[in-house]
């Protein structure tokens, strides 16, 4: 079974939630960090890494001495990575999304593609339950193919549990992508109403179940709650404002390390969403 | 010499804009005449690599210097590629005119 969490707004407690449901998950469970922007599950699991390894994607390289400056590299780029300037080709990187449609077009084969490493993947294990997290190198920009590369190490035969990066873009698409359940962390406000509504739709899109952990839930205003009883979208907990919470989430530790028991909270939401027909 | 300038409109009057691969039009200006093509920037619309496509269209022109506001990183790497001159930080409240004007005196021309 594998479950991602996101939120649309960032903020609103994502990790939090994903690193409770995984102690609270019995054996066998994997937690994949996919936030490389800005990876923080470590700080609250707390693991112990085994491996790190580089994630690398293949850019084109041009051949000036085969290249003869036609352009059909630069012609079947979707992304306008490669642009033909003065009489050869010039690659922005940071736009190319690595598809080797270049190296396919060029008549003359002069582009081959090389490997450049744009960020670490982290392997490791935190307490019982096992951990993957990805890392983006600062100035890079392509999330989506370190996601992939985390989602790749998951180990075998465990029940995954997907802390998503905030937003509703590739790289939110790419860590939510493929999972059987996705549960939508908010708060009651308009700022996570408005991204809640804006998550709600792409989850729609991709066509798996979700349902809403509502944090904070005790604060704030009674549209998150609306909106959800409009739309048929099942809320499967409340979160309330607990200075309790919020210390032990300053201190590195988790919900359910702050309240035990929370753990039931939390494993009721997986046996819920297992009960639903998930794998 | 043929100067790019990034402009709202097609004409010597339009505002300069500051903005350099999605502006509506290029102008290229001969410094020498005075005369100018207006070119309809292609790259407006584009989702992603505006900057590069704009640098094409002016280095198609034979643009050697540009007159804008700000470029990003990928247009002044193009630029760099395509060997023209930045010259950034204009005004969108000058016409093109007095830009291409303001940038000939500053140049001691």
């Amino acid at each position: 079974m594998i479950v991602s969490v996101a939120s649309g707004k960032g903020g609103t407690g994502k990790t939090s939630v994903a690193c409770a449901l995984a102690q609270s998950a019995g054996r066998g469970v994997c937690l994949l960090d996919c936030d490389v922007d800005e990876p923080n599950a470590a700080i609250l699991l707390h693991p112990t890494i085994r491996e790190s390894v580089p994630a690398a994607i293949l850019l084109p390289v041009v051949d000036d001495a085969k290249c003869d400056g036609c352009g059909a590299c630069a012609k079947v780029c979707e992304y306008h990575a490669l642009t033909v300037l003065g009489d050869r080709p010039v690659l922005f990187e940071h736009l190319c999304h690595s598809c080797g449609g270049c190296a396919l077009a060029c008549p003359k084969g002069a582009i081959r593609e090389e490997p450049k490493a744009i960020g670490k993947v982290h392997v490791g294990d935190a307490g019982g339950v096992a951990f993957v997290s990805g890392e983006l190198d600062v100035g890079e920009v392509m999330c989506p193919p370190v996601i992939r590369q985390v989602k790749a190490r998951a180990p075998r035969g465990m029940d995954l549990i997907i802390d998503c990066p905030p937003g509703t873009a590739c790289p939110m698409v790419a860590s939510v992508e493929g999972s059987d359940y996705c549960v939508l962390v908010t708060e009651p406000t308009p700022f996570g109403l408005h991204d809640l509504t804006l998550a709600v739709d792409v989850v729609r899109k991709l066509g798996m179940p979700f349902g809403v952990v509502l944090n904070l839930a005790d604060i704030g205003d009674d549209e998150v709650d609306a909106f959800c009883a409009r739309e048929g979208i099942p809320i499967l907990a409340r979160i309330p404002f607990d200075r309790a919470l919020a210390e032990a989430y300053s201190r590195g530790k988790t919900f359910v390390e702050a309240k035990p028991e929370f753990r039931t909270l939390f494993a009721g939401i997986l046996y819920g969403i297992r009960c639903q027909g998930a794998a | 010499m043929k100067i790019a300038v990034s402009a709202t409109g097609g004409s010597m009057s339009a505002l300069v804009s500051e903005q350099f691969g999605r502006c509506a039009y290029f102008l290229i200006v001969d410094s020498e005449s005075m005369r100018f093509e207006p070119v309809s920037n292609p790259a407006t619309g584009m989702s992603g690599g505006a900057g590069p496509e704009a640098v094409r269209v002016i280095a198609a022109k034979g643009a050697e210097v540009v007159l804008t506001g700000r470029v990003g990183p990928n247009a002044e790497n193009a630029l760099r590629a395509a060997g023209i001159r930045l010259a950034g930080g204009a005004s969108g409240s000058q016409t093109v005119r007095q830009a291409v004007e303001e940038y000939l005196k500053a140049a001691g021309r």
